[in-house]
This record gives C-alpha cells, structure tokens and sequence, in this order.
C-alpha cells in the first residue's frame, strides 16, 4: 500500500545546524497493516510522517501510495488520500465552525459539492449515527462550536474527519499524548475501532511502549533518521516492554561506542 | 427627515463596502488594504462607462473591476507568499494608476445630467418620491447582494471560506486548495467593494480619484459599530448587522456634521478614531479589571 524508497531529507544543509532528518530511509507497508513507530525525540519519526503527508519534499527518494508516486503531489493532494492527525487536538479542527460543519467539510473528499449546500439532512442523520458510536453524547451536540469541547472530544472528532471518508492510509503522530490518561485510554479505543472496522493502513507513532507493542502487527523503531528495528511476527509477539528497552538502548549504545570511537 | 433618508441611502450604498470588510477581516481574517484601491476602481469603471451611456453595464463591471483587483491581491499573498498587508498596499498603489487610465487621466469625472442607473429609476416611477426611488434602488442592490453572500457562504465552497479563516491546517487536511480558497474570498469580498464605489459614483453623479482614501475604516468602523450594537453570531446575522453598522454610522456622521460637532474634513479621523477606541474595548476593559484586583490585594495585605 505504501512504498517509500530511499528516502533522505537534510535540514538547513551546508551550515552549522545541518541536520540529517532522514537518512536514506526505506519502507513498505502491506494494505491493512498497522504498524507502530517508536523513537527517541529528533529520531526523525515526525518528518517521516509528514515526508508523507508532504508538508515538504525529500531531497531525494520517492514515496508510492497504492502504487501511485505521490512523491512531488502537493500536500492538500496527498490529503484526499492520507488522514493525519497530530499531538496538538487544536489542529484538526475548525474552532468556530459547528460539529456537524467541521464534519461536512472533512466528508467533502468524498466528492466535490461546489455550490450545493454544504449540509443536507442525509448527511446530518450519516454524521450522527457515526458520532454515536464513540459514545461521548457528541451526536447531540451537533450544533455545538468546536471550539467548545474538550481536548479529548476534539480529537475524537478530528479522528472520525479523517476517516468518515476513509484514507488509503492513517498517520497518528501522538494522538493521544496530550490527553489525560483515562481519555487518552478512550481516544485509542476508538481509534482501534476505526482501524479494524475500516481494515485501515496505518502508522502511529508513541512514547508509550507497551501500547506499542499492544497495538498493530509490526513495530519499527527509528533513530539518527533510520530503520534501525523491525518486529513482527512472533518475534514481536514474545517481545516485552523490558526487552524492547534493552534492545533500544543496547542500539543506542553501539552508535554512542561509534562516536567514540571516532573521537579517539 | 432629509438627514435620515439621506442617511439610509449612503449607508446602504457604502454597506456592501462593509460587507466585503467583514467578508476579509471576519470571515477571512486577513487585514486586506486592498480595498482602497478596489473601491476606487470600482467608482471609475463605473463614471467612465456612465459617461459613454451604460450605466448598468457600470456597475456590473464595477463588481468585476473590484473582483479583479482582490484576486491580485489574493495571489500574491498565497502564491508568491508576500505578506497580507503589503499584498493589498501593492495592488492599492498599482491601482491608483489603473484608475487614473480608466478615468481617462483626470481626476474626476462629471456624471450631471446623465443617465444614471438612479435617475433612470426615478424616471421610470414618475408617481414616487424620487428620494424614496432612490433609497428602494439601494436597498435593492444592497439585500440582493446580502441575501446571494448569506446563501453562498452555506454551500460548501462557502464553508471552505469560512474554514479557511477559523483553521488553514484543517482546510488542507480535507483536500481542499488552500491557496485557490483565499484567492476566491478575496475577489468576492472586492467586488463587493468595488459595486459599492461603483453605485456611489452614480449616486452621487461624480467620481473622484481620492474616494478610496481612508474606506478600509469607514468600512471596519461599520464592521465594529454593527457588532458591538447587535452583537457576534453566525455569518448572515454578521453580513445583516454590518450593514445596518454602516447605515448607523452615516446616522452619527450626518448627525455631526448638521450639529457643526466638527467640520467635514475631520470624517477620517474621526472613523479613525471609532475604529481605535472599539477596537481597544477589550483591552481597556481588562486594564482596569487588573487594576481592581490589584488595588483590593494589596489592602489585604496590609491588612494580615
């Protein structure tokens, strides 16, 4: 489903704060696959997704999505087909515009409506059975300004708006890191919901190791802008929060070894 | 009697000034300074093709004149990324010798005596009032022009607009051209302008090069006054309660200038003025509040 080859991008190249984000980075994800991306901060997890989601061009390499290229598409392009949603739940959804406006607007990349009214009743009674299942009570507030929400209800929302129509593939950076324990354990409910339902092609990428591990199939860790683990299979299966940290940092430590050895 | 007629006129006529304001500002919000140069060419296109015997054709173009000139402004900043603000002083500087061409190089264009889309009213109801006819043909155009926004900003390129305005990540992340959006918006917002230049020039029989100087506050004090007065709620409350601003606000200024409160060359400052001091509200507002609370404190400080 997603194929991305070779992939490199330099930040500020040629000056002191050159920053090699990704590094010559491959990876392929079969349709349906749900993989978890695990990394220490600036291990390049982030501009991978939006390499993806192409917020930037790489400098180099290219990135097919169902086996189209969509290296040099421009990122509201790309959207039709990917979902993203971030850490921050302010940034997927419109503050002063209603429940039901944000939600016609994300369904609109099912089809362009041009001057038809943005909302029709079949729509309303599409948007409210689908609120419905999250159980928060949203499908009666339909009218409600977003902006008027709560954290974890805003990124419930935003969830159910890149999915009403639903992606080739689902990116989620963190989503559930800004959100209180209980609603973060609510949000990633529904979000395993939508995915098994939708048999969506996803990457998350978490600080949290074992929900890591618990969610998905396959587990890459990344570092310095590299692939540097990937589990699946039984493998992953017998794999433990503790032996996952040993591995990490055993890897870790074979690059510092390498930095030393350098400096000698 | 005279004063509020002549009131509701001027204020119908320079509301859809204010409703592209709001269109920009509120909807938008983007600071467009387009709109002195928009309204202008509006006024111009209009006085020339009344002069040459097509006053209905005027004001169509007028419209598309003002259009054109918010879709200048909308590329440049969204395509060439040049910032907001000096987007608009660009096309408003360009637009000053666009103007200037249009109006056949003078400065000002006598319509006395011809056939104006106003006259042409009065003289086809004989019978009426012809300050009344002229009001009905404002009031016409400026409810034709509200209803046809407050409809259209309903369908879904119209809550792209507003999107657009409330959370640009959101409006990309549903597949929709960003850039293509804010373009649109802006062209509709300066036509508006540019119908409302394009009746005054008819209305009141002249045009003048310098009749876009200082419009972006008459237009965003018509804004204010309608929303402090009547308050914020969805978009066709905000399109109606503008105009009725910008027709509160020809009732001040009438009201002055009969009473000799200040002579009519202080209009800019003082739209200048309302604009500042309802705009600093707030501000103001939280100062004094702050100031209370720190004055009882401190009492009770000494107090314990």
């Amino acid at each position: 489903m997603l194929c991305i080859h070779d992939l490199t991008k330099v930040f500020a190249p040629g000056t002191p704060n050159e920053h090699v984000a990704l590094d010559h980075l491959s990876l392929s994800l079969a349709p349906g696959e749900f993989v978890t991306v695990i990394g220490s901060n600036g291990a390049g997890k982030s501009t991978l997704f939006s390499a993806i989601g192409g917020s930037f061009w790489a400098d180099s390499g290219a990135i097919f999505l169902d086996g189209k290229n969509i290296t040099y598409d421009p990122e509201h392009k790309r959207a039709a087909k990917i979902g993203r949603l971030f850490q921050d739940p302010m940034k997927g959804t419109a503050p002063h515009m209603t429940i039901e406006e944000n939600l016609a607007l994300s369904y609109s990349r099912s089809q362009r409506r041009g001057l038809r009214l943005a909302v029709c009743r079949r729509d309303r009674d599409f948007f409210r059975s689908a609120l419905a299942e999250f159980d928060m009570g949203l499908e009666d507030r339909m009218d409600t300004k977003v902006g008027l929400l709560s954290g974890g209800q805003r990124q419930a929302l935003t969830l159910l708006m890149s999915t009403i129509v639903p992606p080739k593939l689902l990116l989620l950076d963190e989503h559930t890191a800004a959100l209180d324990p209980a609603t973060a354990g609510k949000v990633m409910a529904i979000t395993n919901q939508i995915i098994q339902k939708n048999r969506l092609t996803t990457m998350m990428i978490t600080h949290n190791i074992q929900s890591a591990l618990s969610s998905g199939s396959r587990t890459v860790m990344m570092d310095s802008g590299k692939i540097i683990l990937d589990l699946s299979g039984v493998e992953r299966e017998k794999m433990t929060v503790a032996g996952l940290m040993e591995l990490y940092r055993a890897k870790q430590h074979k690059m510092l070894d390498n930095d030393r050895m350098l400096l000698v | 009697m005279t004063l509020i007629v002549g009131s509701l006129q001027l204020g119908l006529i320079y509301g859809l000034l204010a409703v592209g304001v709001y269109i920009a500002f509120r909807i938008l919000d983007i600071p467009d300074l387009s709109a002195e140069g928009t309204f202008t060419f509006g006024l111009a296109v209009s006085a020339a093709l009344t002069a040459a015997g097509h006053p209905l054709a005027g004001v169509l173009l007028g419209f598309l004149a003002g259009s054109l000139g918010g879709a200048v402004t909308g590329v440049l900043q969204t395509k060439l990324r040049i910032h907001p603000i000096l987007a608009g002083i660009l096309t408003m500087s360009g637009l000053y010798s666009v103007n200037l061409a249009v109006m056949g190089s003078s400065s000002n264009i006598s319509l006395v005596g011809l056939d104006t889309l106003f006259r042409l009213a009065v003289d086809l109801l004989p019978g009426v009032d012809k300050e009344i006819v002229r009001l009905l043909l404002a009031g016409l155009f400026c409810a034709a022009v509200v209803a046809a926004l407050a409809l259209f900003l309903k369908t879904h390129i119209g809550l792209c607009i507003r999107a657009a305005g409330d959370n640009e990540d959101m409006v990309r992340a549903s597949s929709i051209n960003v850039d293509h959006t804010k373009i649109l918006a802006l062209a509709i917002a300066n036509g508006c302008i540019g119908l409302s230049g394009a009746l005054l020039a008819q209305y009141q029989g002249f045009a003048d090069i310098s009749s876009g100087i200082g419009i972006v506050a008459v237009g965003l004090a018509s804004v204010i006054i309608g929303e402090r007065i009547f308050g914020r709620r969805g978009v066709t409350w905000g399109l109606s309660v503008t105009v009725a601003g910008s027709v509160i606000y020809r009732l001040m200024i009438a009201l002055a200038l009969k009473t000799n409160l200040f002579p009519a060359y202080c209009l800019k400052i003082v739209s200048a003025v309302i604009v500042a001091a309802a705009l600093s509200v707030p501000a103001v507002k939280q100062m004094l509040a702050r100031r209370k609370i720190k004055r009882e404190g401190l009492r009770h400080a000494v107090h314990s």
